[in-house]
């Protein structure tokens, strides 16, 4: 294998594992802060024990994310020093501010969890928030990076040497606000749904006791609203997306799609696996015009098909499975939570079904396969470019081999620490179940980690 | 000042304020682990409480230095990314199992023994191979093969100057975090754990010293170029041994606040700061305009100018938003009576 293939695998490894805990890590704290509003707002102690438990599962998750994230920003580095070095002269602005939101979370989140039982309860709203703010942040600027690989702006390379160079220009290259806003958005949905799944999970366990099943139920509820309302957002962003895709790299709609010719009146095809001997979807189910639709709200919009670029500009064509995992998934998520407001709201039943639950069960994890395919449909969907049309990810990558050892030693460690994350948080909450929790009196707001 | 050299001093100082975080950090990580036995003592006790709320703080700063460098130097960037790739790996491998164990040992309890082993061993192997990116900026372990630079592992492994670098960096971490453990201990009323880790701030303290003697001497002839600029700013050297001199004193004197006890230890904290600050400050400057020697300098790896405004500006205004909360933190963490003082 070449050394841009191990290269991208390894740091495609480093990002798959990273993201997990990154979304979770920007997702959760959101649910934590609205857990301790609701406290504040009802006294009801129940939102109290909530908000404390999903700390404590918060900071065994960062104790992964922040090690994985420091392994992805070095690796970067590393792994790719031609792109760094465009990134260092052009793009730098959003990794120096990350690193202020870096401070924030870090801070805040040490204040919240070693200071609960000292600072006021204004303080500890403030603190969250402050966590919430700064993974929020940090997300959004380090999408702006990848935004940037997309439809770059703010520089040109002239002669192998980069002119013109307007770093706020290429801070807010055209793709950022949605991308990132794409980004930020599935984080809450997923970190929501997670929390969903876990609630829901206790709820089909058998034999608890009413004040248990009670808190569950409440977590379940909050959860449901929280990934419902983001669920629907994610959507209407994610059509925003779309039709950015559509502006901006043609054909990397047209390889979601499996479209090869250039038309109007596009139709969409939904499932299949595209041919490039055919030059067709097999097996898909086709709605007419729909594509056109989706890229520019009206039929008659001409869409570019992959033959209009030459065959080594075109992006692998397995991206369109991705691409439909991604929007499916989202679509399930979205029709679940539809489904938990029906059942409450309109038909007023005080408990779900155990079929629901299930769904809901499996909702978590859904939404976690949903933002790695997301993930991978973007990067894998933007090759062969790192900068798209300004550098190609093989000029970019490292040129001192031995990749294939550090592949297998980032394998071992990424299983291992997954394994490990597992068993210490299934150690610790078996420890501590909620109903210890729940028996304590109300006004301890201690979080001792 | 030009840019280049505002830029270089910002890299700089993070990279001395991790230095001295992070040596404090990993080295509150190893006592922890020495004395878990103790029962009686509480110096593990705490070296954790000191360690809980600060890691991800300290690990905010080595990602801070790895975003200055490539954003100010995109230049060097470039050259130690490529040469950097083995051990930065091995580093990024092991701060990660680092991280990681810290935190899942202070969840499960049960397993906080093994756990803590983990986190102590890996946290004194750390600072040994993060300092070796110092002797591979000297150029002598770089080869170029076919117009790609490498490094050479072989060389670099049978290498004194290396090896005086890492001892350097191990002792430094003990002494450091001993010190500063023993004022945090005193701090908490401690009295048996302060003993414990003043005793080993006067095993370690003679012992960096020695440490950077050996480093000086390696360098002589390792690294002539950067010996003979040191020796011009010897006053720094001079006062730099001065202070640590002044700290020695400051823990023989008898307390101020304490009777009965031996020992200034937040004097002493602050005279060793400023000793490693002087020595660094020697160091960085005879190392100048190099980055990466003989290839890079700091003019030839600048980044564009307009970068270097928008991040000088959002430099300033980083440092306004995040000054009270880091004011805060310390307040909460190491002020505040009700966290030091062990129940």
């Amino acid at each position: 294998m070449d050394d841009v293939i191990i290269a991208r695998s390894l740091f495609g490894m480093t990002m798959a594992f990273h993201i997990i805990f990154a979304t979770l890590g920007v997702g959760i704290p959101i649910m934590i802060l609205l857990a301790e509003l609701l406290y504040q707002k009802t006294k009801d102690h129940d939102y109290a024990v909530m908000a404390k438990r999903w700390t404590k599962g918060l900071a065994v998750l960062l104790g992964v994310a922040i090690p994985s994230g420091t392994i992805a920003g070095v690796q970067l580095s590393l792994l790719w020093p031609g792109f760094m070095e465009v990134i260092g002269k052009v793009m730098s602005l959003p990794f120096q501010i990350e690193i202020y939101a870096f401070f924030i979370e870090a801070l805040f989140m040490s204040i919240y969890v070693y200071a609960a039982d000292r600072i006021s309860p204004l303080m500890r709203i403030v603190s969250v928030f402050f966590v919430a703010l700064g993974a929020s942040a940090s997300a959004i600027l380090i999408t702006n990076v990848h935004a940037f690989e997309g439809t770059p702006a703010g520089f040109r390379i002239e002669n192998g040497e980069i002119v013109d160079v307007d770093p706020w220009a290429a801070f807010f290259n055209p793709s950022f606000f949605v991308t990132a806003g794409h980004v930020v958005l599935s984080a809450y949905m997923t970190g929501a749904f997670v929390l969903a799944s876990i609630a829901a999970y206790q709820l089909l366990r058998a034999a608890q006791n009413e004040q248990v099943r009670r808190f569950h139920q409440k977590a379940l509820k909050l959860s449901l609203a929280v990934g419902g309302v983001f669920s629907l957002l994610t959507a209407i962003n994610g059509h925003e997306s779309a039709q950015l895709l559509h502006q901006y790299q043609p054909e990397k709609l047209a390889a979601a799609e499996g479209l090869f010719e250039t038309q109007s009146h596009a139709p969409l095809a939904i499932g299949g696996f595209t041919d490039a001997e055919t030059q067709s979807v097999k097996w898909a189910i086709e709605i007419p015009w729909a594509l056109s639709f989706l890229a520019g709200n009206r039929f008659d919009t001409v869409v570019k098909g992959l033959n209009d670029f030459p065959k080594e500009w075109w992006p692998p064509l397995f991206v369109h499975t991705l691409f439909n995992a991604m929007v499916g998934i989202g679509m399930l998520l979205l029709f679940l939570s539809a489904a938990a407001l029906i059942w409450q709201k309109w038909l007023k039943r005080p408990a779900f079904p155990r079929w629901l639950l299930y769904g809901f069960v499996a909702a978590g994890p859904l939404a976690v396969i949903g933002i790695e395919c997301g993930w991978i449909f973007a990067c894998t969907g933007r090759q062969p470019w790192v900068i798209y049309r300004m550098m190609k990810t093989e000029e970019a990558v490292t040129q001192t081999g031995n990749l294939a050892v550090l592949f297998a030693l980032f394998v071992a460690i990424y299983i291992l620490l997954s394994i490990a994350v597992v068993l210490v948080l299934r150690y610790y909450f078996r420890r501590h179940p909620v109903a210890d929790d729940l028996r304590k009196p109300p006004n301890e707001g201690t979080l001792p980690v | 000042m030009t840019n280049e050299l505002i830029a270089i001093t910002v890299l700089w100082g993070f990279i001395f304020i991790y230095a001295v975080m992070a040596t404090m950090d990993f080295g509150a990580g190893f006592w922890s682990m020495v004395y878990i036995h103790r029962e009686k003592a509480n110096a593990t006790t705490i070296a954790n409480r000191y360690l809980s709320p600060t890691w991800e703080v300290t690990n905010v700063f080595i990602v801070a230095i790895v975003v200055a460098l490539f954003s100010f130097f995109p230049g060097a960037a470039f050259l130690l990314g490529t040469v950097l790739l083995v051990p930065g790996s091995i580093i990024l491998i092991l701060l990660a199992v680092r991280s990681a164990f810290l935190v899942f040992a202070h969840v499960a309890k049960e397993y906080e023994k093994a756990l803590t082993y983990i986190s102590g061993i890996t946290g004194i192997i750390i600072p040994a191979l993060l300092i070796s990116v110092l002797p591979i900026t000297h150029g002598e372990f770089i080869d170029i093969r076919k117009g790609v630079p490498t490094l050479n592992l072989e060389r670099f492994f049978t290498n004194p100057h290396a090896y005086s670098f890492m001892g350097f960096a191990i002792s430094s971490t003990l002494f450091l975090s001993s010190l500063l453990l023993a004022d945090y201990s005193l701090e908490a009323g401690d009295r048996e754990a302060y003993r414990l880790y003043r005793r080993d701030a006067w095993i370690t303290g003679p012992l960096s010293l020695l440490m950077a003697g050996c480093m000086m001497l390696t360098m002589r002839y390792e690294a002539k170029w950067l010996y003979d600029k040191m020796m011009e700013y010897w006053p720094w050297l001079i006062g730099s041994v001065a202070m640590f001199a002044a700290a020695g004193i400051a823990l023989s004197l008898p307390s101020s606040r304490h009777p009965h006890v031996r020992g200034r230890p937040r004097l002493a904290v602050i005279a060793i700061v400023i000793q490693y600050f002087l020595a660094s400050y020697a160091y960085g400057k005879a190392h100048l305009p190099y980055m990466v020697y003989p290839d890079v300098t700091i003019e030839s790896a600048f980044t564009h100018p307009d970068t270097f405004r928008a991040l000088f500006a959002s430099y300033i205004v980083g440092f306004l938003i995040l000054f009270p909360g880091f004011v805060y933190f310390w307040r909460l963490f190491m002020h505040d009576k009700r966290y030091v003082r062990p129940k």
